[in-house]
């Protein structure tokens, strides 16, 4: 059957255009019901015992979508009109959806109403296009109840009260949310709905709480008709809010209209919008720019706290132009003077689900009532959520996960729901979860079709591997890898043999974790979608399952395993005088640690091959190593810690800085050479579809800090190029011996992190990686545990005619966002190991004050903040008492890099040394934080 | 976008073997020796043959075979924005040298030696598909102008979008910019006379797209056999016994 759908539209050029489309109705739709006798049941997802089947509301689906993930509601027919209108509103929630629809565990069938020869319904004059799905929506709901008879009750949940009249007319059963969850008889699916109005008395009493606070008001947002055609004359910028992770009062939005960031201060300007918002924009009067600034301090003296945390390993970790102190000195007033605004209009939200707990507060009176609660989230971006729980005794202590659902510009904070609990604030498998929550981190096991696609077990070379005349017969070759102790991923082995003719021939072998992991399996799927693997303190999240990663790709000692091999010849020089990229088969006879390596490198009585093979290694690691430096390649330095675990309870026994040997800076030496060898050679072969790594060099803006903090102790440091910074950071050297180092790592978090990206997006001056001084960078060696080197090794296995290309190599904007995933992830997996190491130095001291030296990093109005070495963690240290200002006793002299006592008594300088005392206080019950406090000498 | 949706049906409702619905009707234009109206969904074109007659520019002549001319015109109204283009166009060009060639192919040009054969296809409505409409339509006329040809040539287009092989695609398909195979067969001969695709594909899911295309032809083809089929029907009745 043919319909034909005719619709008038707006083309880019503003003309109007009349589009038919054809719109062809199907007798083959089935109702999904397995009792159904009259369809065809083969694909039927709803239960047979199904007494009731829910019909939704798009109205529903859009606002309650935390309560249909719950597995209490079950039997629910999705149609497709609904589908299409909840795809058009909110993608997130429509991809929630679609997911609770293909999930086997779930009966939510999808019914195609729209394609349906009885039950598609044409517009009719007059009718809004809303109106026109409310009566699809009813018309389905219809035929489902005459299509099941008897056999089931068919009910129509919604809560638009116009379409539920006419359905109630039609003799539809229909029912609004909160009568259907009430009906069922579970209190806790209650808290759960997202409160439909915003009248709620009860709230007042929550912001009461503060009585002390000048009352926020936000202005109105204006009307999308409004904030188009402001758009459209200029006055207005869209951009996508990005709050500062370190001050959650400053926000930026990149605007392309004026090709810069605007800055926006404080939460009125901000205006509800959220991180991630796609917002409208108005810019203030040029000469209120600098004023807007101090507003958003003032705020953060008032509410936030800075807490204890690792050491930044880059500027993305860092703080960025919050120098609160600095900032109201002045002195570098040149970079304040950026465009700030306001927030007028929110044209897209980015609303989701957040992780946290509630704010301390006594149990309301009348226990077992609803009580309100503000929501604190665990990301400091994200303000405060007012929800409405009754089981508040129950949650006060917990992690919880609260989603968002209003925020009307009467309340000082968003109104949202209860979804669920992760568990007992300060557990450690708690907070470990919250982590990886946080962080986006999928921790579930694999699925059923993602194992499927692993070789069958015990895997060993085969014969059709031995006789393959792509793989080279490295068996009788000896190769080793070193590795840290434990290690079970073992992914990278070397090896060195003396030629006859006095040079070198060295070989990097990576495990051929692409000879299991075949492009466009549900294996590689999950692989690319994990992106990494992540390493928390106590446990590993693995890209790929266990049996590849500790087994099959792991090229442990003794044992045959496939290899991809880069295969240099190299003078006593170091210089490669020839590159070979094989498939390869190596038997590894000896797996190290870098202990064990060093050992034997450092025992001059030992003579054997394997020992005489490092050490040559080693040489030629030096000469590269020294030749990389003095091209400019930065020694950054990290303040990388390791705990030692105890095996039964999981707790951190000992913590200590992580100890670097000239073995891991061996290994290391020839990896990078092996990366760049492979990023030549594909890079060669596929100028547009490589996937490489940049690393952009810092702005002077960046620099800023390091050298405001360096000329205070007397030091120039020359930032023109990266050789230029690598010498200057060679020469600073002060009397004492950490000076350096110290210096080293506050070098370390200006720089921004290197990404990945794909080479046919930018030039190749762009492709530099700066840390490195290498015009061509990219990962190949590490396959087990990063997707990145899996696309490498697909590219360099094209680029010797071993394979053809996977398509996604043709479809450069499918490439880029591949590489943006990578990032994302990247970054995700450092952030979660960064969150794991410092909860876990959190449970550490917990029972354990410590004494320790610090050493000032950063002055402030009211202290500073230390860097305490020993445990790589810095954090303030206050003169004067929280709340209280200097008071005029403390000043701080912004040249100097100096607090002063205001009788010159006391004075403290950055970088000097100081004792402190750390302990973990418990200033609310159940939120224990690391407290760093001077100690008087 | 997605454009097969998880239950399998595509944006217009068909399923991704499905074909348009195709209509064709002998004998629109009465001046003409041959002519046809083909229409697949709502891509509609008319085709007009006239010959084999007397060649008009004498040096075009070839002394063994018949000169076959084509004309591929879009009515100005035929997409939505009526926009003025003129005539031969790099595209017009391009697709009247495509419809020549498929059908010098089947036709038996070496029965007509020093004659001339022209056939006139036009867009009247676009919605994807048009070149193989347009040999649909052609073969038909040609077959009502009675000259001779080694067998029926039909055509069909399929593309490969949401890693699904799609059947005949419409318009807002064809604009995804996905690949777009298009097949010409003679059907009885089984063998391929046109074949264009002007993107990249690996070459095993490029077999099964093209496949599907043929699929698609074979389908046309049955269909154009039975429209002639009643078309000699009609003739031999109004003819009387
Ligand atoms: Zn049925």
């Amino acid at each position: 059957m043919l319909q034909s759908k005719s619709f008038v539209r707006k083309t880019k050029q503003g003309k109007v255009v009349k589009v038919v489309r054809e719109h062809y109705l199907r007798d083959d739709i089935y109702c999904g019901a397995s009792i159904c006798k009259v369809c065809d049941s083969s694909t039927a997802r709803l239960s047979p015992s199904a007494s009731t089947i829910l019909i939704l509301d798009t109205n529903v689906v859009l606002n309650q979508i935390d309560l249909l993930e719950n597995p209490a509601i079950d039997d629910v027919v999705v149609l497709s009109v609904v589908l299409e209108e909840v795809k058009n509103k909110n993608i997130s929630v429509y991809n929630r959806l679609r997911t609770l629809c293909s999930n086997s565990m779930r009966k939510f069938f999808v019914f195609s109403n729209e394609y349906h020869k009885d039950t598609y319904v044409k517009q009719m004059a007059g009718e809004s296009p809303n109106d026109r799905n409310d009566r699809a929506i009813r018309v389905a709901t219809q035929w489902y109840q005459s299509h099941l008879g008897a056999a089931a009750r068919v009910l129509l949940i919604t809560n638009d009260r116009e379409n539920k009249r006419k359905a109630t007319e039609e003799g539809i059963s229909a029912e609004t949310v909160e009568s259907y969850v009430k009906a069922l008889g579970q209190p806790g699916l209650l808290d759960l709905l997202v409160q439909p109005a915003p009248e709620d008395v009860g709230m007042e009493e929550v912001e009461d709480l503060r009585p002390s606070k000048r009352k926020v008001i936000y202005s109105e947002h204006k009307p999308m008709s409004e904030i188009t055609s402001g758009l459209h004359r200029g006055i207005y910028h869209q951009g996508k809010l990005r709050v500062n992770r370190y001050n959650p009062f400053e926000a930026y939005v990149g605007s392309e209209s004026i090709g810069d960031e605007i800055i926006i201060y404080g939460r009125g300007n901000m205006n509800r919008a959220f991180d991630g918002d796609v917002v409208a924009v108005e810019l203030l009067p040029q000469d209120q720019w600098q004023e807007e600034k101090s507003l958003s301090i003032a705020d953060e003296e008032d509410e936030e706290e800075e807490d204890v945390h690792l050491v930044p390993s880059s500027a993305d970790d860092a703080p960025r132009n919050t120098d609160l102190a600095q900032g109201s000195v002045g002195g570098t007033k040149a970079v304040l003077c950026r465009p700030s605004g306001r927030v007028v209009g929110i044209i897209k939200r980015n609303w989701h689900s957040y992780c946290g707990s509630l704010e301390p507060m006594p149990m309301p009176a009348g226990n077992g009532g609803i009580a309100h609660a503000l929501f604190v989230s665990k990301d400091r971006r994200i303000p405060k959520i007012r929800i409405q729980t009754r089981q508040l005794g129950n949650l006060l202590d917990k992690r919880i996960i609260v989603a968002v659902d209003s925020w009307d510009c009467l309340s000082r904070y968003p109104s949202g729901h209860y979804v669920r609990t992760i568990g007992e604030i300060g557990d450690r498998d708690t907070e470990s979860e919250v982590v990886l929550i946080e962080n986006d981190i999928n921790s579930r096991p694999f699925s059923l079709q993602v194992l499927a696609c692993l070789p069958p077990l015990p895997w060993s070379v085969s014969s059709e591997d031995l006789a393959n005349p792509c793989r080279l017969d490295l068996r009788h070759v000896c190769v080793f890898s070193v590795d840290p102790p434990g290690c079970k991923d073992i992914d990278d082995a070397l090896h060195c043999t003396t030629l006859p003719n006095g040079n070198f021939e060295v070989g990097v072998h990576i495990a051929d974790v692409t000879n299991f992991v075949h492009p466009g399996t549900p294996l590689d799927d999950e692989a690319a979608q994990r992106g990494t693997s992540v390493y928390l303190v106590e446990r590993r999240i693995d890209m790929l399952p266990k049996p590849l990663t500790e087994d099959i790709c792991s090229l442990r000692s003794d044992v045959e395993r496939l290899a991809f091999s880069v295969i240099w010849e190299m003078t006593p020089q170091a210089e490669i005088i020839s590159t070979k990229y094989t498939k390869s088969i190596i038997k590894s006879c000896a797996a190290l640690s870098y202990i064990e390596a060093q050992a034997r490198m450092d025992d001059s009585r030992l003579m054997d091959p394997l020992t005489m093979d490092l050490r040559n290694m080693n040489a030629l690691a030096k000469v590269m190593r020294l030749r990389r430096i003095e091209r400019g390649a930065l020694t950054l330095a990290s303040a990388e810690v390791k705990f030692q675990i105890d095996t039964e309870t999981h707790d951190p026994l000992d913590i200590g800085m992580y100890q670097i040997r000239e073995a891991n800076q061996m290994v290391e030496e020839f990896m990078l050479a092996a990366n760049v060898s492979v990023a030549e050679k594909i890079l060669k072969h596929f100028p547009l579809c490589s996937l490489l790594r940049r690393h952009p060099s810092p702005t002077r803006e960046m620099l800023e800090p390091l050298l405001r903090t360096a000329a205070a102790v007397g030091l120039n440091l020359d930032v023109s190029s990266s050789k230029a910074l690598a010498d200057s950071l060679d020469h600073a050297v002060g009397d004492d011996p950490y000076f350096n180092k110290l210096i080293r790592i506050l070098a370390t978090r200006c720089m921004t992190q290197a990404v990945y990206f794909c080479s046919g997006d930018l030039s190749p001056p762009e492709f530099h990686h700066y840390g490195l001084a290498a015009p061509l960078y990219t990962h190949f060696t590490s396959p087990i545990r990063r997707y990145a080197d899996v696309i490498v090794h697909r590219l360099l296995a094209a680029s010797l005619g071993l394979y053809k290309l996977p398509t996604i190599f043709q479809d450069n904007a499918q490439l880029t966002s591949t590489a943006d995933n990578l990032n994302y992830r990247h970054r995700n997996a450092q952030m979660a190991g960064r969150a794991s190491v410092e909860l876990h130095t959190l449970i550490y001291f917990r029972k354990r004050p410590t004494d320790t030296e610090a050493r000032i990093v950063k002055i402030r109005s009211n202290g500073f903040i230390v860097f305490v070495p020993k445990y790589g963690i810095e954090g303030p240290v206050y003169l004067t008492p929280r709340g209280e200002k200097g008071g005029g006793e403390w000043v701080v002299d912004e040249q100097q890099q100096k607090v002063k006592k205001m009788d010159g008594s006391i004075s403290y300088s950055v970088l000097q040394t100081v004792m402190i005392h750390m302990e973990v206080v418990e200033p609310q019950p159940n939120r224990p934080k690391l407290e760093l406090a001077l100690i008087c000498r | 976008m997605e454009f097969v949706s998880p239950e399998g049906l595509r944006l217009d409702g068909r399923r991704p073997m499905e074909m348009r619905q195709i209509r064709g009707e002998i004998g629109a234009v009465a001046k003409a020796d041959g002519s046809a109206f083909f229409e697949m969904g709502n891509t509609k074109v008319i085709a007009a043959v006239y010959g084999p007659r007397e060649v008009e520019n004498r040096s075009q002549q070839i002394s063994d075979q018949a000169l076959v001319r084509c004309e591929y015109t879009m009515a100005n109204f035929s997409t939505g924005d009526r926009m003025r283009k003129p005539k031969g166009d790099r595209r017009s060009t391009e697709i009247s040298l495509v419809i020549r060639q498929t059908m010098e192919a089947c036709i038996l040009t070496h029965l007509m030696p020093r004659s001339q054969i022209d056939i006139f296809v036009q867009v009247l409505q676009a919605d994807g598909g048009t070149r193989s409409a347009c040999i649909n339509a052609a073969t038909l006329a040609l077959a009502d102008a009675g000259i001779p040809m080694r067998d029926l040539v039909t055509s069909c287009s399929a593309g490969y979008l949401n890693s699904t092989p799609l059947l005949d695609l419409n318009y807002v398909e064809d604009s995804a910019g996905g690949p777009d195979v298009t097949v010409g067969i003679l059907p009885k001969l089984d063998k391929v006379t046109l074949l264009q695709m002007d993107a990249k594909l690996p070459m095993d899911i490029f077999e099964n797209v093209m496949q599907l295309a043929i699929e698609g032809c074979k389908a046309i083809a049955n269909y154009i056999r039975e429209v002639l089929l009643e078309n000699t029907k009609q003739l031999e009745y109004r003819r009387g016994p």
